[in-house]
């Protein structure tokens, strides 16, 4: 049997792929008329806010957990770090509210919203193992704290917020890997479904249906 | 609505069937990117970032040496926060519970703390060249537990009384049958003013060291980080969960979370953490799965906000 009758599990993959999200839904040059209020732009400012978070975040991994304590370029770093996951939040939470009151779940969108909430859940201790791992006394505070939430739910047991090497491995490996994860999959569901239309609402004008008007293309 | 026109109505949204326009996605994110890093930098020129220097044993015993030793004298007879605490440091309580649910209890000691051997005993053990301290430490090993019991006892009510010398080297009390603790107490203080104490704590097995466990658990049971948090607003009963040492934004997305802690019965209640945990589990698997409950799924139609996020399509369209 030569390889091309033989059933590739690299070719089904591709094809499975493509079908599901072909170039031109990936890299999308259009999009629906509808899509024309600012609470649009608070998805791309999330995911621009995380794209600092983790540039940041790398530069502060690389030069270690103490570098930033006593160098004016360590501790500028930190400053970038710090503000863009206070962005990064402050964007995510309005873009998630933006989505409830447009139910973007409607139309098999399920998954969509899902991965979103989601997200915004990973990060929370995202962001907590971050405070614990600062080595300061915000640091000392936060954890001797907030251990009585963990233990009390028997987290404690296996995430010990007073171990400094363990959460710091959850912060700059294991929890980011997390959040990037669940947001590229947020990103290639609504590249893959597009973005929730508008509600369905009666004509009071020429009696066309607000969610089927003409195909047609129109200029920006 | 039934659930069949419900499904079908739903359907109806799967696919935009009118019109598109041109849209560059690249274009777009580069400015969102663009437009992100510069208010960063803006904000960290203009505000910074904080870092309030931690605390040590050593720091917390040179500034207020009546406290540390009090302290002290709980660890040794059990009766700190981190001695009655239950799992995961020991087996002095069940630890919370909600209802019948015993998590902290069925998960166990995993970071095992023995209070009076790892934060006194062993740590005066490790000090050398001082017969008589070490005579001290043997003489309250050897004595019986209700011996210890009266011995401590009285000695954390001769502390109420106690002050420290003007240079803090040694807290005095009034005269009484305290036994050793004298003796052993102005040890383990000379020890933790010397930093001795910060680096016994994080003895173990190997060289490296990374869990802190065991200082942080001894500071916590004493004043200092209570002290410095309350200045900074970040007690508990300040909302301090979602604040941040000086002026800065601290977690505010956890505003829901700390909010249970402000209001009866969770603000007085002996299993507050487990009941705070499991209502916030509730109410973020509901938040996850808000597509498939009723009513809260619905509002967005009731309530017309979307008629303000697609103005200008419904305009177009004349509804």
């Amino acid at each position: 049997m030569s390889a091309s009758e033989e059933h590739s599990w690299t070719a089904a993959v591709r094809e499975r792929a493509v079908a599901a999200l072909p170039p031109e839904k990936l890299l999308s040059d259009r999009q629906p008329t509808y899509v024309a209020s600012w609470i649009y732009v608070f998805g791309v400012l999330s995911l621009a806010s995380l794209a600092v978070i983790i540039g940041s975040g790398t530069i502060l991994a690389l030069k270690g957990p103490g570098w930033w304590h006593f160098t004016g370029v360590g501790h500028f770093f930190n400053g970038t770090h710090l503000w863009a996951v206070e962005l990064f939040f402050f964007f995510m939470i309005i873009h998630l509210w933006g989505k409830y009151w447009m139910a973007a779940w409607r139309g098999g969108r399920v998954g969509v919203w899902i991965t979103g909430a989601v997200t915004f859940l990973v990060a929370i201790p995202c962001a907590l193992t971050g405070y614990v791992s600062q080595q300061n006394f915000d640091a000392q505070w936060i954890s001797t704290q907030a251990k009585d939430a963990m233990n009390a739910a028997g987290i404690g047991s296996f995430f010990n917020l007073l171990n400094f090497g363990q959460m710091y491995s959850y912060h700059v490996l294991l929890l980011p890997a997390a959040v990037v994860g669940i947001v590229i999959a947020h990103v290639l569901l609504v590249r893959k479904h597009g973005v929730v239309p508008p509600f369905t609402v009666p004509s009071t004008g020429d009696g066309a249906d607000a969610s089927t008007p003409a195909r047609e293309e129109v200029s920006s | 609505m039934s659930r069949r026109e419900r499904l079908a109505n739903d359907e109806r949204y799967r696919e935009w069937k009118g019109a598109y326009r041109p849209y560059d996605l690249v274009k777009e994110a580069s400015i969102a990117l663009g437009v992100v890093l510069a208010l960063v930098l803006l904000l960290t020129v203009v505000f910074s970032s904080p870092d309030e220097k931690p605390s040590t044993v050593q720091s917390w015993a040179r500034t207020d040496p009546v406290d540390f030793v009090t302290t002290a004298t709980t660890e040794l007879d059990g009766s700190s926060d981190t001695g009655g605490y239950g799992p995961p440091y020991n087996h002095a309580s069940d630890g919370q519970h909600l209802l019948f649910i015993y998590l902290q209890k069925w998960l166990g000691v995993s970071h095992p703390i023995d209070t009076a051997q790892d934060f006194v005993l062993a740590p005066l053990r490790s000090i050398t060249g001082q017969p008589a301290l070490q005579a001290a430490v043997t003489a309250y090993e050897s004595a019986s537990p209700d011996q210890q019991t009266k011995w401590t006892a009285a000695y954390e009510n001769a502390l109420a009384k106690a002050n420290a010398s003007a240079n803090n080297t040694a807290v005095s009390v009034p005269a009484g049958a305290y036994g050793p603790l004298p003796t052993m107490m102005a040890g383990l203080l000379g020890f933790a003013q010397s930093g001795g104490l910060d680096g016994a704590l994080l003895t173990s097995k190997q060289f490296y060291q990374t869990d802190y466990t065991k200082p942080l658990m001894l500071m916590a049971d004493g004043g200092l980080l209570a002290d410095r948090a309350q200045a900074e607003h970040l007690l508990g009963s300040q909302w301090g969960m979602m604040n941040e040492t000086g002026s800065y934004p601290g977690q505010v997305w956890l505003w829901l979370y700390t909010f249970w802690y402000q209001i009866k019965p969770f603000s007085t209640s002996a299993n507050a953490d487990i009941l705070v945990m499991a209502i916030m589990g509730v109410l973020s698997l509901a938040l996850v799965l808000i597509p498939f409950i009723p009513g809260i799924r619905d509002i967005p139609r009731w309530v017309p906000v979307y008629r303000l996020i697609w103005r200008e399509h419904y305009r177009s369209q004349g509804t």
